[in-house]
């Protein structure tokens, strides 16, 4: 049915019944179409089942919701830290900033490592694009956006084209060329249009598809070439703030966060939400899959990063303190799953270990909030963005 | 909006909770101990492989610094 993210008002004849009216500009699975509002009513009333009223829909929502938390509570029957007693605690853990790299004018907001293992695009509040080799930490390739706070930017698979977006509303692609002198913005290829700002974008397998997420409370699936929509996914409530795909092998899935404190998990093909988890006290600003695809994390302003386990339908892990008090900004676990290294709002990275839920080092060196943390393709680095405007690469 | 456009809204979403939280309740579930346990033997066997985790020597690290070499 109409969904309310998209309702806008126009004049000119209804689709239904032809006659001049005031339009109500609404989406039936993601078709739009122009009706009056009086075809919307007739519409919206034949849908109702004999019988049906708000009020039985409550009642049938709160009963389903507690049968929902029944079934989970059923399997509960142990905790993850309790399993992993049993093996080994880890060692101490040595890790310092290898490379800084300074060059943009404002805060760094988002960062993402190209499959090389070795080049790095990060993207700022200044509204510029940069493409850094992490090795020598020299910038590759630098594009000005028209808008400032570019808050999603992203590495093409095959390494030849970076997304990026952010308060324009829209996230576009430009492919990165070898000869320096080209001028990048030139090529540029607008492909999403959101409602409100790109929070977070993503591209799928190839480099022909885009996932996006948005201010406007929609993710969506977009073709490259055409910057045709192919599917949307309606269902949160509020902005989401983050949207992370599962790793190849397990399938056409992606997990998705925002305002709304709910962590959701989508099917590409279908856009059908298929699973939901709301037990973070504040919004979620970023989620990440566990490596094989059972699992996801999250971190929050809630202060607290937590472990969502598909298979069993639950959280299984909360990684908190109490001298944590500021929020999770981004989280990103190491290849084996067993570390999960979280950036936080008080200016400090904490690793922690997924298995027992304990921390196993705090990181310190960036001089403001850290809003970006992700492990390098190959697993032997991570990168931090912080608001101090740079990038450190940690190992 | 009118007032009657307004229960018809809350009419389909309500609606759509309800559809959605039918999917929801009926997908099929593991226990915590088997999935915990599944997610213990992702990490061992992975773990060797994960450089953050093991450390790999400085001289394979293309970001930890060489040891200088001195030319005799």
């Amino acid at each position: 049915m109409c969904d309310q993210t998209f309702l806008a008002i126009t004049f000119g004849p209804c689709d239904n019944c032809s006659q001049n009216k005031p339009l109500m500009n609404i989406y039936l699975k993601n078709e739009p179409i122009n009706y009056c509002s009086l075809c919307v009513e007739l519409m919206a009333c034949q849908g109702l089942a004999k019988g049906e009223t708000i009020h039985t829909l409550k009642a049938e929502s709160e009963t389903l919701k507690g049968k929902l938390e029944e079934e989970r509570a059923k399997l509960h029957d142990v905790e993850l830290h309790q399993v992993a007693e049993k093996i080994e605690a880890l060692g101490q853990f040595v890790m310092k900033t290898r490379r800084t790299l300074k060059g943009h004018g404002n805060k760094v907001l988002c960062m993402d490592w190209c499959r090389d293992k070795r080049r790095i695009v990060s993207s700022s509040q200044d509204g510029k694009v940069i493409v850094w080799d992490a090795y020598t930490t020299n910038k590759e390739h630098a594009v000005t956006m028209p808008c400032t706070w570019v808050m999603a930017c992203a590495y093409a698979p095959s390494g030849c084209a970076v997304a990026c977006g952010g308060l324009d509303n829209k996230c576009s692609v430009y492919p990165l060329s070898l000869d320096k002198n080209e001028n990048l913005a030139a090529k540029k290829k607008s492909v999403a249009m959101h409602t409100n700002y790109l929070s977070s974008c993503s591209f799928t397998n190839s480099d022909m598809q885009i996932l996006t997420s948005s201010g406007d409370g929609t993710c969506a699936l977009w073709d490259v070439e055409s910057g045709q929509l192919l599917q949307s996914f309606h269902g949160h409530s509020a902005d989401v703030l983050s949207l992370n795909l599962a790793p190849s092998e397990t399938g056409n899935t992606f997990v998705s966060g925002g305002c709304d404190k709910k962590a959701n998990v989508w099917d590409m093909r279908s856009g059908q939400n298929v699973q939901s988890f709301e037990t973070h006290e504040s919004d979620i600003n970023s989620v990440k899959y566990y490596p094989s695809g059972d699992a996801f994390a999250t971190g929050s302003d809630d202060a607290t990063c937590r472990l969502y386990d598909l298979r069993a339908d639950r959280e299984v892990a909360i990684y908190s303190k109490e001298s944590i008090i500021f929020g999770a900004s981004s989280v990103d676990f190491s290849l084996s799953g067993r570390l999960l290294f979280a950036g936080y709002n008080d200016y400090t990275i904490n690793v922690w270990d997924v298995l027992k839920g304990t921390r196993v080092a705090i990181l310190f060196g960036h001089e403001n909030r850290v809003s970006t943390v992700r492990v390098s393709p190959d697993g032997t680095a991570f990168c931090s963005g912080s608001w101090d405007n740079t990038l450190r690469i940690w190992a | 909006m009118s007032s009657k456009m307004q229960s018809s809204n809350n009419i389909a979403q309500a609606r759509r909770t309800v559809q959605q939280l039918r999917v929801e309740a009926n997908i099929e579930r593991i226990k915590v101990s088997k999935a915990s346990a599944d997610l213990m033997n992702y990490c061992s066997e992975h773990a060797k492989y994960d450089p953050l985790l093991m450390g790999i020597p400085a001289s394979e690290n293309p970001f930890k610094d060489r040891k200088p070499c001195t030319i005799l």
